[in-house]
């Protein structure tokens, strides 16, 4: 399954992306994820929205926005927002250098809309096929995370792995003009 | 195969008649009128004329008359494109020098089985 | 093979709507009273070529619709019609109808058929209305098919064609050959060639034709398929097409054609003087006969007659050709005038002369095979002359006007709207191309030199300078090349203008005022994005001038003023941008009602000093409107801050200027092109940010003597003898600034939309061209940014928008007003 780049131009050396890894042979009920640490947990985001992975680079400020905006970077030509999940999920920052990776992923926001944006973790794990039915709904975390995040749970490896919908991640009013309601994938 | 001076205003009109003709094999010369196609038939060996009538700066049957003054043009089949109502325009036509004609609206049929009658 | 319209449509569409503001403008133009020819033929091609291009790809309703419109200009181009006002305004309205009907076809959209309907009906009745010749409705497409003359003749097994081209026929690129060969192709053909006509070679013209043909066609055939094959000669040569008789006389079978063909035979080489002796005796037995022969030289005739001879004897085996053939001259004969009695003449003549000539050979069997055989001739000839001529059916002009019948709902069931209907294909001068091309080839040249120079081994002195000289060069051509791109897509605004004039002309019939519109400038060109979406903007504002401008021609005299009020619409480029001025000499703003309407919305507080300028900018606040009735023309009052926000998101500014009584100004100022900025770079704190050049007044440094604060919240500088707010950008963008003390910063004057402030910035760094990349495509929109660039080292850099800025701090202001009020 080849990754549809759209914003972004055709990445280069910088992709760590093992393409060999993608392409398996996948039936409907099993989806491929990239996981990566943050913080100590392991999160999952589906394969097919993962862009490129990069390192870290010097990022643009914009004033005005959400603290877990770190800033914007320049990506072959286009501009592409950082966040910063740290700040997001509400756990201690950390000193980024080079050894932070910045995950790209096309995000969807609306019927025709498709956006670049990069996220910052501590690192990138593996690539898990995990069947649709291993995946437990998650459980209502209360009030200190926003459990609209989180598509589920996974069990891998007897690791537990939490798996992420991007799309609402990352579609928040504050981080789009457009008020559009983001369709629930249920 | 031939090669076909197509002359029309209109530009829509141009690209169907021309990629008609030249997905039947032909070579195309087109003309946005008859100024233009006199002087884009000048040195050419032309084996087929198609012009429409309403043109502005010169009409198709003035085309016609002034190209068959020219030598290599004096035989070669020269097709009007007009509409079914303009009865007295096939006459000045023809008494023009014009071979026929071809009734507009045509589609992309008509127009190369009417020239496989002339080529 | 079938074949797709589509791929046509699009460029169908764009020269459709093209030729409809020909039409437009060209209507406008006309003169009732005296109408120039010229124009009215221009009209005349846009509806023809509209009208042949939607019949062609299948957009019937386009072309009934147009069809009535090209008959009265038709009419009107050829004398028949008066042109009068009554009519240029249907067709004025016709042409909006068809704009309508071709955008809706364009997106896919459902057409408004009851609009259509009403507006057709008015075209049709203009049209049925007398003219004026005295002659009824000029439909000349009514579909009266000439009554055909065909005799109802039934099933035939086939047909006898005669056909003779004039001598000239050749000279219209029409060949007989070709015409035969499609004759064969209708059933099966068998022809006889007449060369009798054809001159001695000396005397030949080459490019005569001299033939003629006799051709039978057997098979089902339609009559009509047969004309359709001569259908662009009928008048170009002699034609007659008959149907077989069917009753072959029984007498053929006992003929001795063995016998015939013998005595043929033997009497053909003396055949030339056997003719001529024959019409020898022919004229001394039967002198009246001769006039029959006038048209013709005795030497012509006898040989058509040895021919004609020839040709019965070889055919005598193909009776069915031979009765055909000889039922065709028959009729032939009849058309010469001649007389069946006459047949007898020449039957018995032609019997005596060959007798003559036979001598002994003449048998009493031969003279009575003979005998018979002529007589069977004559009496097919006979047949010929009775059977009814077939009558020329003339190609009647029976068409039926194309009936609209295609369904005007929607084609795809929930109509999804297609995207922008705007454009996407633009017409580019050739020479721009080419000196595009030009540029393409120095870059090269420039390029390869680089190239070669990297090869180089040793890199010194000379090897720097040569480097240094050839990045000048590279910079040059870069900077040529963008200029020419950007010229690619600069139109002159002409094609925004151009619809004005019919709107001041629609308008203020309906309004009852006289206005006069005057454009200059028309050729100054601007971006094709850009002049797409200023034209709504430019519509809102003259609208706003002829509505609430203007004023009555009552009102203007009573004022001392021309009755006739005049709005200039006027384009010219101003450093970096293109500036449109939209002036009118109407009443101008009324200030105190603005202001007033402000304070009373608590738009502006009580006890605020506000310029006229500030006062007249208030018109461009959301809901502001003072027009007492609303209008349906200019809306209520959702006109203006719509239109500086289009404006806005174009990169430009627009202000007004007014002169209560006289008149007032709109300024738009606009970018040429929205993809690059000539920017500033500026340092705030540890970023850069780029101030659009075109934005800046000047910059100082700060004399903090000159620095005043007001009410403590605020600061501005005095320079010269203006007082100008200053905008702290690290307070604005909470960065941390390099410096605390304001006296080490600079203060760079910036104005937007009539108002100026003073950015404060730690540093000024180079100031270059920067391509502006959107903010918005994967983050979203920030107040006071404009969008970001990349810089040279890859980092980005945001652009400053001033206007944003400047709300950005008044918020700011006020917010801080409202806290220190509340605590």
């Amino acid at each position: 399954m080849a990754l549809t780049e759209q914003n972004v131009p055709a990445g280069d050396n910088n992709s760590q992306m093992d393409h060999s890894i993608v392409g398996a042979e996948l039936d409907e009920n099993t989806q491929q994820f990239l996981t990566f640490i943050l913080a100590g947990e392991e999160y999952g985001v589906d394969i097919l929205r993962v862009q490129e992975i990069k390192g870290w680079d010097a990022v643009t400020q914009v004033p005005n926005t959400p603290e877990y905006v770190r800033g914007v970077i320049n990506l072959r030509g286009t501009i592409v927002p950082i966040i910063d999940l740290r700040i997001r999920f509400s756990i201690e920052q950390l000193e980024y250098g080079p050894t932070t990776v910045v995950i790209v992923l096309k995000v969807i926001s609306g019927a025709d809309n498709s956006r670049i944006m990069g996220i910052v973790v501590d690192g990138v794990s593996d690539v898990y096929n995990v069947k649709n039915e291993e995946i437990n709904a998650a459980p209502d975390f209360g009030d200190g995370v926003d459990s609209s995040f989180v598509k589920g749970l996974a069990t891998v490896d007897e690791k537990m792995v939490i798996i992420l919908d991007i799309d609402h991640m990352l579609n928040s009013n504050e981080l789009a003009s457009v008020n559009k309601a983001v369709d629930d994938e249920e | 195969m031939a090669r076909i001076l197509a002359v029309d205003d209109s530009a829509s009109m141009r690209q169907m008649v021309s990629f008609t003709l030249k997905g039947a094999g032909h070579d195309v010369v087109e003309a946005v009128d008859g100024v233009d196609a006199l002087a884009k038939a000048q040195g050419q060996k032309i084996d087929l004329v198609i012009s429409d009538v309403n043109m502005p700066n010169m009409d198709g049957i003035t085309l016609i008359a002034e190209l068959r003054k020219i030598a290599s043009f004096k035989f070669i089949p020269m097709l009007m494109l007009t509409t079914e109502s303009a009865g007295d325009k096939k006459q000045q036509g023809k008494a023009a020098g014009a071979t026929g004609w071809i009734v507009k609206p045509f589609n992309p049929e008509q127009l190369l089985a009417t020239i496989g009658k002339v080529l | 093979m079938t074949f797709d319209m589509s791929q046509f449509l699009a460029t169908f569409y764009e020269e459709s709507f093209e030729g409809l503001d020909i039409m437009e403008t060209e209507l406008l133009a006309l003169d009732v009273g005296e109408a120039d020819l010229e124009t009215i033929n221009t009209i005349f091609r846009a509806a023809h070529s509209i009208k042949g291009g939607s019949g062609t790809f299948g957009l019937n309703d386009v072309a009934s619709f147009t069809h009535v419109m090209e008959t009265l200009l038709d009419e009107m181009r050829d004398g028949k019609r008066e042109v009068t006002q009554n009519a240029v305004n249907i067709l004025l309205e016709s042409v909006d109808v068809l704009r309508e009907m071709l955008s809706a076809l364009q997106a896919e959209d459902d057409l408004d058929s009851e609009r259509i309907a009403i507006v057709k009906k008015k075209l049709d009745d203009l049209l049925a209305s007398v003219s004026n010749e005295s002659t009824a409705v000029a439909a000349t497409e009514a579909s009266v098919a000439e009554p055909a003359t065909e005799t109802a003749v039934p099933q035939v097994s086939g047909w006898t064609i005669y056909f003779k081209p004039h001598e000239d026929m050749l000279q219209t690129g029409n060949d007989p050959v070709r015409m035969l060969r499609e004759l064969a192709t209708l059933g099966e053909l068998s022809s006889a060639v007449d060369t009798s006509s054809l001159p001695e070679f000396l005397l030949m013209e080459p490019e005569n034709s001299y033939f003629e043909w006799t051709v039978t066609l057997t098979g089902d055939i339609k009559k009509s398929d047969i004309e359709e094959v001569f259908e662009w000669v009928e008048d170009g040569c002699e034609l007659t097409i008959t149907p077989i008789a069917s009753d072959v006389t029984s007498e053929n079978s006992e003929l001795d054609i063995e016998l015939i063909k013998t005595t043929f035979e033997m009497l053909a080489p003396q055949g030339e003087k056997l003719v001529a002796r024959f019409y020898e005796e022919l004229f001394k037995r039967f002198p009246d006969v001769q006039s029959l022969f006038a048209n013709t030289t005795p030497e012509k005739q006898q040989t058509k007659l040895l021919a004609a001879l020839e040709l019965v004897v070889s055919n005598l085996e193909k009776q069915d050709v031979l009765v055909r053939t000889l039922t065709e001259m028959g009729m032939r004969h009849k058309n010469y005038g001649v007389k069946i009695e006459q047949y007898e003449a020449v039957s018995s003549t032609l019997l005596d002369v060959m007798q003559e000539f036979a001598g002994d050979a003449w048998t009493d069997k031969v003279a009575a095979t003979w005998k018979a055989a002529l007589a069977l001739v004559t009496n097919t000839m006979i047949a010929g002359q009775q059977a009814e001529p077939a009558a020329e059916v003339e190609n009647s002009d029976a068409s039926v006007p194309a009936v609209a019948t295609e369904k005007s709902t929607a084609k795809k069931a929930p109509a999804k709207r297609k995207a922008s209907t705007e454009a996407s294909s633009i017409r580019v001068s050739i020479d721009k191309v080419d000196e595009l091309i030009n540029m393409v080839g120095e870059l090269v040249i420039t390029q390869s030199m680089l190239s070669q120079l990297g090869e180089e081994e040793n890199f010194g002195e000379e090897q720097i300078e040569k480097l240094k000289s050839g990045l000048i060069q590279l910079e040059r051509n870069t900077r040529e090349m963008q200029e020419n791109v950007m010229r690619i897509r600069m139109l002159p605004i002409s094609f925004v203008f151009q619809r004005f004039p019919r709107l001041v002309h629609d308008l203020s019939g309906k309004l009852d005022k006289k206005i006069e519109l005057i454009l200059s400038g028309e050729s100054t060109e601007l971006d094709k994005t850009v002049m797409e979406k200023i034209g709504d903007p430019l519509v809102h504002l003259i609208r706003n001038s002829l509505d609430h401008g203007i004023e009555t021609p009552d009102v203007r005299v009573a004022a001392g003023k021309p009755e006739t009020g005049e709005i200039h619409l006027n384009a010219y480029h101003e450093g970096g941008n293109i500036v449109i001025e939209i002036t009118d000499d109407g009443a101008g703003l009324n200030l105190e009602k603005i202001l007033a309407k402000a304070k009373g919305s608590g738009l502006v507080g009580e006890s605020d000093k506000l310029s006229d300028e500030d006062i007249a900018d208030l018109i461009f606040q959301p809901g502001f409107s003072t027009a007492d009735v609303v209008s349906d023309v200019s809306g209520r009052g959702v006109g203006m801050d719509v239109v500086r926000r289009n404006i806005r998101a174009l990169g430009g500014t627009v202000d007004v200027k007014t002169t209560t009584g006289q008149g007032s100004v709109f300024t738009i100022r606009l970018p040429l092109t929205l993809a690059i900025l000539d920017g500033q770079s500026v340092v705030v704190g540890e970023e850069v940010y780029i101030v659009p050049l075109v934005a800046i007044i000047e910059s100082v440094q700060v004399d903090t003597s000159l620095v005043n604060g007001i009410t403590g919240q605020a600061e501005v500088y005095r320079l010269r003898n203006e007082y100008i707010p200053i905008v702290k950008l690290h307070d604005v963008f909470n960065i941390k600034p390099l410096h605390t003390e304001m006296k080490d910063g600079l203060l760079v004057v910036v104005e937007a939309e009539g108002k100026k402030v003073a950015l404060l910035v730690d540093d000024l760094l180079g100031q270059q061209q920067v391509v502006i990349k959107s903010l918005e495509t994967n983050f979203k929109s920030v107040e006071g940014i404009s969008g970001a660039t990349i810089l040279g080292d890859g980092t980005v850099a945001l652009i400053l928008d001033v206007t944003g800025l400047i709300s950005i701090s008044k918020k700011n202001a006020s917010n801080v007003k409202k806290l220190t009020v509340a605590a």
